[in-house]
């Protein structure tokens, strides 16, 4: 063999040890490796898909789902589709029969009563109407009881009433946006869209109150972690890691214990009382009110997330070379200019990733605020339990849960360009 | 960070306020948690120091508090469910985690960025949302596993619960054991393979042993992270899975009983020796990383 190139003939492609052409044989081994790579990953992501993102979607899917009154009321829903509300006239006797059909037939299921409860958060007085009638209805029969529209405004004044009939019109369609008005203290009347009475606009104040708490909460927790962040990374590393165990051992204990310690030291009787009023403070008969009350639950919050606070910045200001500070003091500048114009800026990241970290969880927050909050101190999260385990008003705590889900994964995208999910530390 | 010898007064004054400031705030983050713990040893039913407690007089304590804890049946139960339902969900997320974060770590890895970001998602979205789209789902599930698979209506619950409990977990488990795979040494199991180990043998004999400090503190990190869980857990749960949390929460806002600070005393005792073997686990994997070569 001769290494001489001009001599050499063309040969194509090289060739890999089994005679395939290295280009290709390369290819498939990376296939190879990719498909390894998901095979071990699929397992996972299988398991999440079902456990964690299938229910999350169910959420969203409740939120707008609406086949309670189609399922429950066929003819009904045919029927009606034709009538037109706004002349203030009661349907036709089509229509109450196709309902008297509809009703005896789910009064036999016992589906009436949850229809019932499901129109009630659309026009209150509703339910007792359908189970009241459930009651009688049950003896009619479908035929020979015909027709239905004077029996049945006899059986009800409700039923004489046009708002009812357009109230079954108008929450008729298997999707609605009835959920999503709600939350946001607007209601689906048969008129369109309009805002709930003055009395009943609660929603949107409450989650202006959380965005609000939970800046405060964020706010006071950059200004209690910065200095603490600062000297854990500017002492040396003995004393630094024997003070970081002052951040970490909260981190570590659990939410309850937190939580119950707040409520046991903000007490009217409790410790922080106590002692106000031993070392002479507050008289005994005038002792604060810090527990129930929105004071209650920023403090507890801060106390809670400030270690979310503390680690993120604590390993961004590692990294911010001393170097820096004493050149900028030797080129004249004071204190405070040296702080303000080269340290700060550097150390902005470990903010904005503390900030977003602590935001997100605050806003989301159950436990606490159901604690220490009161009625005054709670959160749009303690509303939707309420909504899911008292009211039963499924749908609205969907819609709610799905507009806060939104606001999270703003905020989470918005974390991800920042800071970059691979980059989340846990526990320094 | 000493002082140097020609600080001006203003600035001694401002050396000197700073520590203290930062000292009130590291008061402010142990206070909570130290108050607690001789509370839990008040002998009246009280939330406050007693004058007797005060004078450190031996009668104002005592151990009742604890001996209610562990003669408590409904306590007793509570506790019982978490340390079933804990281990469990731990174990299922340690399995799947430890897995996928080494298909995760190869070098070509499709999707890589929206895998990540599904499988770290249940740490993101609020624990209410979670326990929102579990509570619809997992009824549904639950209501066909009792009629399908004919399981038990106890039996349901707990893997109600174990499954919620388990995916909660996962994220920590993906982030640690990636951050410790970031500095694995791939020539090793290369060098395995090339000696006639099978890849599942490498895996155990090779891999396995490096990567164990990131595995057992992702999974102190699910263990906690289950233990500690009362909202899923309120939502998907019924009164026959009630864990330790879930208890202590209704004797929170309902009867509040000192017995609580008893619990809670234990917690901070467990959490303290968890966050010991955290730091020591973090501590051998730096030095390890510190001599391994890249």
């Amino acid at each position: 063999m001769r290494n001489d190139p001009a001599n050499q003939e063309p040969t194509g492609p090289v060739l890999a040890a089994d005679g395939t052409p290295l280009k290709k044989s390369l290819s498939r081994a990376l296939r190879r490796q990719k498909m390894r790579a998901l095979l071990l990953i699929a397992p996972l992501l299988a398991f999440v898909f079902i456990t964690f993102v299938i229910p999350i979607a169910s959420m969203l899917f409740r939120s707008v789902e609406n086949d309670i009154v189609a399922n429950t009321l066929p003819e009904t829903v045919v029927a009606i589709a034709s009538w037109d509300g706004t002349t203030g006239e009661l349907p036709d006797e089509e229509v109450y029969a196709a309902f008297a059909r509809d009703m005896i037939a789910a009064v036999a299921e016992k589906k009436h009563t949850r229809l019932g409860s499901r129109l009630n958060y659309e026009l209150s007085g509703i339910s007792s109407m359908f189970r009241q009638s459930g009651r009688k209805m049950k003896r009619w029969d479908p035929v020979e009881d015909a027709p239905f529209k004077e029996k049945l405004i006899d059986l009800h004044d409700g039923w004489g009433d046009v708002s009812t009939w357009a109230i079954i019109q108008t929450y008729s369609a298997p999707y609605t946006s009835g959920y999503f008005l709600t939350a946001i203290d607007m209601q689906l009347t048969p008129e369109g869209v309009t805002m709930q009475p003055e009395d009943k606009r609660i929603l949107i104040r409450l989650f202006w109150r959380t965005l609000v708490m939970s800046l405060v909460i964020t706010g006071s927790c950059i200004l209690l972690g910065y200095p603490v962040a600062w000297l854990l990374a500017n002492l040396p590393a003995s004393k630094a890691n024997l003070l970081m165990i002052l951040v970490l051992l909260p981190f570590w204990t659990s939410l309850l214990v937190r939580t119950s310690a707040w409520k046991v030291m903000l007490q009217q009787q409790g410790v922080i009382n106590d002692v106000l009023v031993w070392a002479g403070l507050v008289a005994d008969d005038a002792r604060l009110i810090m527990i129930n009350n929105q004071f209650g639950t920023i403090l507890a919050m801060t106390h809670i997330l400030l270690p979310f606070m503390i680690l993120p910045m604590y390993s961004v200001m590692q990294t911010i070379q001393p170097s820096y500070l004493r050149a900028a003091k030797s080129l004249g500048a004071t204190n405070w200019t040296a702080f303000w114009r080269v340290y700060f800026p550097q150390s902005v990241p470990g903010i904005g990733a503390g900030s977003i970290l602590v935001f997100i969880l605050s806003i989301g927050y159950y436990i606490t605020p159901e604690i220490v909050g009161g009625t005054k101190g709670v959160f749009i999260s303690n509303r939707i339990a309420y909504h899911i385990s008292s009211s039963l008003n499924w749908g609205l705590a969907a819609a709610l849960g799905t507009i806060l889900l939104a606001v999270v994964l703003l905020l989470y995208w918005a974390y991800d360009r920042i800071v970059g999910i691979d980059n989340v530390k846990l526990g320094g | 960070m000493g002082i140097p010898p020609y600080a001006t007064f203003g600035q001694r004054v401002w050396y000197y306020g700073f520590r203290v400031i930062c000292g009130l705030i590291f008061a402010f983050l142990i206070t909570p948690i130290l108050v607690v713990i001789p509370l839990s040893f008040n002998a009246e039913d009280f939330f406050t120091f007693t004058p007797e407690m005060l004078s450190f007089d031996p009668e104002g304590y005592s151990l009742k508090h604890y001996q209610d804890f562990f003669s408590n049946n409904e306590w007793q139960r509570s506790l019982k469910n978490s340390l079933i339902i804990a281990p469990i969900a731990t174990f299922m997320s340690v399995c799947l985690g430890t897995l996928a974060a080494i298909g995760l770590s190869q070098s070509h890895v499709p999707f890589k960025g929206a895998i990540m970001a599904i499988l770290i998602s249940p740490m993101i979205v609020p624990l209410i949302i979670s326990a929102t789209g579990m509570f619809f789902f997992y009824s549904t599930l639950g209501n066909w596993m009792e009629s399908t698979l004919g399981l038990d209506k106890t039996l349901v619950g707990y893997i109600k619960v174990i499954l919620a409990h388990a995916v909660l977990g996962i994220p920590f488990v993906i982030i640690t054991v990636t951050a410790t795979l970031v500095g694995f040494d791939h020539s090793l199991t290369r060098a395995a393979a090339n000696m006639g180990a099978n890849p599942v043998t490498t895996f155990f004999r090779v891999q396995m042993p490096l990567i164990l400090p990131g595995v057992i503190s992702g999974a102190l990190f699910a263990f906690i992270t289950s233990f500690d869980e009362v909202v899923v857990v309120l939502f998907v749960g019924s009164a026959g899975q009630k864990t330790l949390p879930w208890q202590m929460f209704i004797g929170l806002r309902e009867q509040i009983s000192p017995t609580i600070l008893a619990v809670a005393t234990i917690l901070v005792v467990v959490s303290v020796a968890l966050l010991t073997v955290v730091e020591l686990l973090r501590r051998r994997s730096e030095r390890l990383r510190g001599m391994s070569p890249g």
